[in-house]
């Protein structure tokens, strides 16, 4: 059996090997990019079918936005939005015979939890200036720094292996049962393995927004992001 | 077959099976929590269960960093090289 923490080249391009995590990952990129540009071509104040369902999709991811980083989700949007829906089509493209998730492989997942880490640097800083992001590890006394340091890495971490572990988990799990027990066996095992891929793209996002949220709050408390904690 | 790699699988074993058991426990107890907020306040019903399928989720990590740990130790020992 292979293993789940490495990947096979399938060819290579010059001298860098390429892994079928990556063919399917720039196809999914290329579905998603392809599908918005033809969706939102022709946009008309009373919505065609699927330019509808696509409002309802940034609808809720604003909502979303708003609820959990009780902010304007404009500056956001983007980031946030991009990160579920390509997580959730990742982890969904299972549904076609043959296609590994590129999210069961460790280096797209590692890619991903990167993109927050940095994410929430630059957001603090937008925020708040360079000074009021790096004031915010020595919140709240100068002792946390090194622990507000460790867990800024920790998190980025526990998110990468969390995605990782659950999308593999799943893909080795149908692996075994399909050569234990035969055909279709792991049918529900595989829809056990979709209400997954959802609910843990919904928490990568989630966490994201969180993080962001904290970075930015701390690093500028303005007056409207009424600090609502509770004196012990 | 030596030591090491004998060693690898028993410890493989037990932080599966060690690792199932927290969370199993933790999901207990909030899927009882949940079924109890439901039963006195049905109205908040779809609040409460999509937080719970959250936070499942949550605790369902613990056991698949226990899982991650059995996989490295199985696929990727450094010490069996």
């Amino acid at each position: 059996m292979r293993s789940p923490l490495t990947s096979v080249a399938l060819f290579h391009l010059g001298p860098a090997p390429i892994a079928e995590s990556v063919v399917a990952t720039w196809a999914i990129m290329a579905a998603l990019v392809g599908g918005a540009i033809l969706i939102t071509r022709r946009l008309s104040l009373v919505p065609s079918g699927a330019q509808s369902v696509v409002e309802l999709i940034v609808d809720t991811v604003d909502s979303q936005i708003r609820d959990t980083m009780q902010a304007e989700p404009a500056p956001y949007r983007a980031f946030i939005g991009t990160l579920f829906v390509f997580i959730f089509v990742a982890n969904w493209s299972s549904l076609i015979p043959g296609v590994e998730p590129p999210t069961a492989d460790i280096e797209t997942d590692a890619a991903l939890a990167l993109l927050v880490f940095v994410a929430v640097i630059w957001f603090g800083i937008r925020a708040g200036g360079v000074r009021g992001y790096l004031k915010t590890f020595a919140s709240p006394n100068p002792l946390m720094i090194p622990l507000n340091f460790v867990e800024s890495l920790t998190r980025t971490f526990s998110m990468l292996v969390r995605l990782f572990g659950n999308v593999m988990s799943g893909v080795f799990v149908i692996g075994i049962v399909l050569s234990l027990a035969g055909l279709l066996v792991p049918i529900p095992l595989m829809a056990l393995d979709l209400l997954t891929g959802a609910v843990q793209a919904y928490i990568f996002a989630v966490l994201a927004m969180v993080f962001i949220a904290g970075a930015i709050s701390e690093a500028d408390p303005g007056p409207n992001t009424s600090s609502q904690r509770t004196v012990p | 077959m030596n030591w090491l790699a004998f060693a690898s699988i028993i410890s493989a074993a037990i932080s599966v099976s060690f690792g199932a058991v927290g969370p199993a426990l933790g999901e207990g107890r909030a899927v009882a929590a949940a079924m109890d907020a439901i039963a006195r306040q049905p109205e908040a019903a779809a609040t409460i269960s999509r937080t719970l399928f959250v936070g499942l989720a949550m605790i369902e990590t613990m056991a698949i960093y226990c899982l991650v740990i059995a996989l490295l130790l199985l696929f990727a020992n450094p010490l069996l090289k």
